[in-house]
């Protein structure tokens, strides 16, 4: 998965659980949950949408890499090479 | 209109997801409401036939119009066969077919029906909550009752069966239920007001007679004075055909009913706030060991575990979970949590997840969830809206320690927990490391008093300990 397919599914997930949150004022390095106010459930829910996208299965000890939005690219990005 | 939480003044009918002539049965979506909240899907309570919609789209209406007039089923449901009058009533009001909804919807039902049904089901009027409703409420054109309204009348203990409905169609509102209430106002055609109000009210040139008063026993206050005036300046205007209320209003009309009902807890309930931290190691432990066996769909959060040893806790100190109103506390037998959700936009809001203390720690993973989501969505249901029992804030998520809340009304409690943070924590004489979150309740002094508040989060404490068993 290149970056922009990654970033797509990012953004379509984060869509679908925030439909009012603006992605692009979020930088590479900023924590999505601050940013974006998710709760633990949205983060859940953000989780799930990532795992339906790309059928990637994430293990809760992995949550840590999809903390910002830089992590989530590179967590995507190099676990669909593996 | 349901009253959808205890700030909320009117709604306005964004869209009816049912016709005339359709049939309906208890918990079916049959409109969307928009409140300053968010949009709810308003559910029905009762089984039956859409009779006529009273309340077209983009119209604003006070709480407590009647929306919808809904007739009796065609059919006598098959779970009455103890209710002769129910059974052989129902076919009289609507017989087989759909055209004699027509007539039923101009003329509010033959006057004979409805007087015999009327009268049959006083003859069997049983001691028996259950068979009483069964048999008033199929015979009769359906008068709309909100379970909102039901529990006013509990609360003030009106008997729903002896009361005539002023509403179109006979319909029951909230003012004949609180007329009923009131005997004695009604007698002597005094209106009880505080001093303060009648002052004001001469002030503005208003007749105390026509506010309706929201001060305990239905007494006019300062508040309710200065909302007719309000009302009185904006003119009595017909309501806007438009429901477009723009972000920016919708935005300012939810700070201003949080506000108004923040002012109230604080005003008429005496809060005391206790804090208690809570070791959470066992709870994360177990989390995270189940959730490594679990595959992410069906991955459960801590909120989850608090909010379940919340319920629990909740049911062995009752004095937490209800209801005051009327300067009487009525505990709950359910335990509703309501639980606070921020609005990305602002505000925050605090639908039910009902049952908690029953549901299955997946079964409330699921609902919270959904519960959740659609409030993002901006899709909350009636039901959801009007009665948590008592409310949990979990402020965690945005990194605060403690939150120290403000009591809903007409509630009693209310639970906040903080962030989980990894702390110095001492046991058995031994200084750890450990993750721990501060607990706290405010609670109504009118209701309970420390020692009882202290067992309750002392209580949720063990609870917690103890994630396994939840």
């Amino acid at each position: 998965m290149t970056d922009i397919v990654a970033l797509d599914v990012i953004r379509r997930t984060i869509h679908e659980i925030a439909p009012e949150a603006d992605l692009d004022e979020v930088g590479p390095d900023d924590t999505l949950r601050e940013s974006l106010d998710l709760d633990s459930i949205d983060f859940l829910n953000f989780v799930v949408g990532l795992h339906e996208k790309t059928g990637m299965d994430i293990p809760e000890r992995d949550y840590s890499h999809l903390f910002t939005l830089a992590g989530c690219v590179s967590y995507l990005s190099s676990a669909a090479q593996a | 209109m349901p009253s959808l939480g205890a700030d909320m003044e009117s709604g306005t009918v964004v869209k009816w997801l049912v016709q005339p002539g359709d049939e309906v049965h208890r918990g079916d979506i049959v409109a969307e409401v928009e409140t300053e909240k968010s949009n709810i899907e308003v559910e029905i309570f009762e089984n039956g036939v859409i009779g006529e919609l009273l309340v077209p789209e983009g119209e604003r209406v006070p709480v407590g119009t009647p929306l919808a007039r809904v007739l009796a089923a065609a059919r006598p449901v098959a779970g009455h066969p103890r209710e002769p009058s129910a059974a052989i009533a129902a076919p009289a009001v609507v017989p087989t077919g759909p055209a004699p909804l027509t007539p039923a919807v101009s003329e509010p039902v033959r006057p004979s029906v409805e007087t015999r049904s009327r009268e049959s089901a006083r003859a069997h009027r049983a001691p028996d909550k259950a068979r009483r409703r069964s048999a008033v409420v199929p015979p009769t054109p359906e008068r709309v009752l909100s379970p909102v309204l039901r529990n006013l009348a509990g609360r003030l203990g009106v008997d729903l069966g002896g009361l005539r409905g002023s509403g179109p169609g006979d319909v029951i509102t909230r003012e004949d239920i609180e007329r009923a209430a009131r005997p004695s106002i009604r007698a002597t055609g005094r209106t009880r007001s505080s001093p303060f109000a009648r002052r004001q009210a001469a002030e503005l040139g208003i007749d105390l007679g026509t506010v309706r008063g929201t001060g305990p026993c239905g007494a006019v206050v300062e508040e309710d004075v200065r909302r007719a005036a309000r009302k009185g300046a904006a003119g009595p205007a017909p309501p806007s055909p438009t429901a477009a209320v723009s972000a920016v209003d919708r935005q300012a009309a939810l700070r201003r009913s949080i506000g108004n009902l923040m002012a109230r807890s604080k005003r008429e309930i005496p809060h005391y706030y206790l804090s208690t931290t809570i070791d959470l190691s066992s709870a994360t432990q177990w989390l995270a060991h189940v959730n490594l066996e679990r595959p992410l769909e069906s991955r459960l959060v801590l909120s989850v575990l608090l909010l379940k040893a919340t319920a629990l806790a909740a049911k062995q100190v009752p004095e937490m979970n209800g209801f005051y109103s009327d300067d009487i506390f009525r505990p709950s037998d359910a335990v509703h949590v309501g639980v606070a959700i921020s609005l990305r936009s602002g505000g925050v809001i605090a639908p039910a997840v009902h049952d908690v203390d029953r549901l299955g720690l997946d079964e409330l993973m699921r609902k919270l969830k959904d519960l959740v989501g659609r409030t993002r969505r901006g899709t909350l249901r009636s039901s959801e809206m009007s009665d948590p029992t008592i409310t949990v804030s979990n402020l965690g998520d945005l990194g605060v320690e403690a939150v120290y809340g403000v009591i809903y009304p007409p509630q009693v409690a209310l639970v906040g927990f903080g962030r989980v943070v990894e702390s110095p924590y001492a046991k058995d004489g031994l200084l750890g490391v450990r993750p721990v979150v501060t607990a706290t309740l405010s609670a109504d002094h009118r209701v309970s008093d420390g020692h009882r508040g202290g067992r309750f989060l002392t209580e949720i404490g063990r609870l917690l300990r103890e994630p396994e068993k939840l």
